[in-house]
């Protein structure tokens, strides 16, 4: 249900961040590494307990001892945050790496043997496209017990269909090339070929919109935890922080903002140092 | 024509229908007993083998879903157990809420995306143009809720102008619907308005480079009459396709922006039914929104075939 249109060069239509940042790049750039290393060593920071409740000092403002306040529990907003940040770096990266690998495969298997099987996976694929994504996604999710597992494969299964495409795009094209041609001729295998000749060629424009995507999936994943529907409780999530602070945004802005905060200067990075990577790796226009 | 109509139609019923069957299979995949999950550990046998019955459970799979699919083609999605109300009325009478709350999110997301990315398509790489790029990423990179939550908190809670929750039917009280529609389908366009911006720019750009428009240029057309007559047709191409793909990321939108401003649309319908275990409500909204999508999908294209005869309705299934 797609339709086909003719893509300009890249240096016709500059795209946001490479104009507006430039070598400015490199704050961003750095805001996810710090990120990553965050979450990875939260255990080891001098940070407070991001699970130990003071119900007699809930809802505190930004102190020394509490960087973002406390919620509604007395918890630690700041370090509540960094752990639920690594909820969203995990799905984020977890889920774009499942459709990936799985939208990869498909694809290469469509475009290199096309035919029935080429016909039977894209029937599929136009199925998939055919529900709202997160609508797709809370169903899936309101059925099963939620768990970090199935909130990654979830998500993963919605990158599937565009990683298939752009993977099937390349492969059709690359089997018509003359390496594969004599890859043929000197009697190599189909799975060899698919193996050892096609599918290296196909890591750049795949890893190309790869970034870009973990936003997208960062930003699912903050849906499904603002209903509710991502990992449980107690496991703190952004969105679900936000959820469960809203009711005091007028008197504690710090609760909600807090969590906020983190989850948009993550998106924001992916988004400027993924459209980075975008251009380096594919040249063309981003998808949109 | 006629061949091609016969084809885009048979198209059309088997993507339906398997999004019929997508849709009961998730529902009768899942593991666990329904019944189970909704009764809970203290039902005793005979009222979870009452329930099963009631939800048709105590049937084979596949019996299961030609009966599903005989009520959903007669018109019966089956009834909500809680509130005994038929499904298909509860999405019916729900429905006219979203579709307020998605056209006037698309309304307000051209309504900003048209004047500035003409705009900046005209002059770009003026500070004007880096300035609604840098506000366009800022809002690509915010979930819709919040989104929502930082209009609630400047319009409902600091200034006091908009109500923050609540909702006055359309019928009812015009002014009172408005007040209470605006943050909402605000929350949605300018969720939406930075992808149409982005697309128009970069489309018009390319337009602009054109022959014609240097044609128009050398006759001394003003600059607006050659952007607005002459540039924007051919660029507002792939706008239209994409206006009608995001349609499926607007419903995703909705559902959140619903649950956010207590709307009593589709999208709470859907996600009470997920709260409350009704699973044929869940089902039933899947199975609507899937089919909504679908048909917006189909309508896109053709409008796009029409609008632009070089596309062939053949090269649209590919």
């Amino acid at each position: 249900m797609t339709v086909s249109v003719t893509k300009p060069p890249a240096h016709l239509a500059p795209i946001a961040a490479r104009q507006w940042f430039g070598p400015l790049v490199y704050i961003p750039a750095a805001w996810l590494v710090v990120a990553i290393a965050a979450t990875v060593f939260a255990g080891l920071l001098p940070l407070p307990d991001p699970f130990k409740q003071a119900l007699l000092r809930t809802l505190q403002p930004p102190s020394a001892a509490h960087w973002l306040g406390t919620d509604s529990l007395g918890r630690d907003v700041f370090s509540r945050s960094i752990v639920g940040l690594r909820v969203s770096l995990i799905v984020g990266i977890g889920s774009v790496a499942f459709g990936l690998a799985l939208g990869g495969a498909l694809g290469l298997v469509s475009g290199y043997f096309r035919g029935l099987i080429d016909l039977w996976i894209s029937a599929v694929m136009t199925v998939v496209l055919s529900f709202p994504p997160l609508v797709l996604a809370i169903a899936i999710m309101s059925y099963a017990q939620p768990s970090l597992v199935l909130v990654i494969v979830v998500l993963g299964i919605l990158f599937v269909p565009a990683f298939a495409r752009i993977a099937r795009a390349n492969t059709l094209s690359l089997v018509e090339r003359e390496f594969v041609l004599a890859a043929r001729a000197i009697g190599m295998r189909d799975g060899f070929i698919l193996l050892r000749e096609i599918l290296p060629n196909l890591v750049a424009p795949l890893a190309a919109y790869s970034m870009l995507m973990v936003a997208v999936a960062i930003i699912g994943e903050a849906a499904l935890s603002f209903l509710g529907l991502s990992v449980p409780p107690p496991q703190p999530t952004l969105g679900g922080m936000i959820a469960a602070e809203r009711a005091n945004l007028l008197e504690a802005p710090w609760s909600v903002f807090g969590p906020a905060g983190f989850l948009f200067l993550t998106i924001l990075s992916l988004n400027i140092v993924g459209d980075q990577v975008q251009r380096r790796l594919d040249g063309r226009e981003a998808a949109i | 024509m006629l061949r091609r109509s016969l084809r885009l139609g048979g198209t059309l019923v088997g993507i339906l229908f398997a999004v019929s069957l997508i849709t009961f299979l998730l529902m009768n995949l899942a593991p666990g007993d329904a019944a189970l999950a909704i009764l809970g550990e203290t039902a005793t046998a005979e009222s979870i083998a009452t329930l099963r019955q009631r939800l048709g459970l105590d049937v084979p799979l596949l019996q299961r879903y030609l009966n599903w699919l005989g009520g959903v083609l007669t018109g019966d999605l089956g009834e909500s157990f809680r509130a005994n109300e038929p499904v298909l009325d509860a999405i019916v009478g729900r429905f006219p809420v979203t579709l307020q709350l998605l056209l006037g999110a698309q309304v307000v997301a051209l309504a900003l995306a048209l004047p500035i990315g003409i705009y900046t398509a005209y002059r770009p790489r003026s500070l004007a143009d880096k300035t609604a790029l840098g506000v366009a990423l800022a809002f690509v990179s915010t979930p819709p809720f919040l989104i929502g939550i930082i209009l609630i908190y400047v319009f409902a809670l600091q200034l006091g102008v908009l109500p923050a929750t609540g909702y006055v039917p359309l019928g009812e009280d015009l002014v009172g619907n408005f007040l209470t529609m605006v943050l909402p389908i605000a929350t949605l366009g300018l969720f939406e308005f930075p992808i149409y911006m982005r697309l128009l720019r970069s489309d018009m750009i390319q337009t602009l480079q054109q022959n014609f428009i240097l044609l128009a240029r050398a006759i001394g057309l003003p600059p607006w009459r050659i952007l607005i007559t002459h540039a924007l047709r051919p660029s507002s191409l792939s706008l239209i396709t994409v206006v009608g793909i995001n349609m499926g990321r607007l419903i995703g939108g909705a559902v959140i922006v619903e649950v956010l401003f207590g709307l009593p649309g589709v999208g709470q319908l859907l996600v009470d039914g997920i709260y409350q275990r009704e699973y044929l409500v869940v089902q039933g909204v899947v199975l609507f929104v899937g089919v909504f999508f679908v048909l917006i999908n189909t309508l896109v294209d053709l409008l796009y075939s029409m609008l632009d005869p070089r596309v062939r309705v053949d090269s649209i299934r590919h």
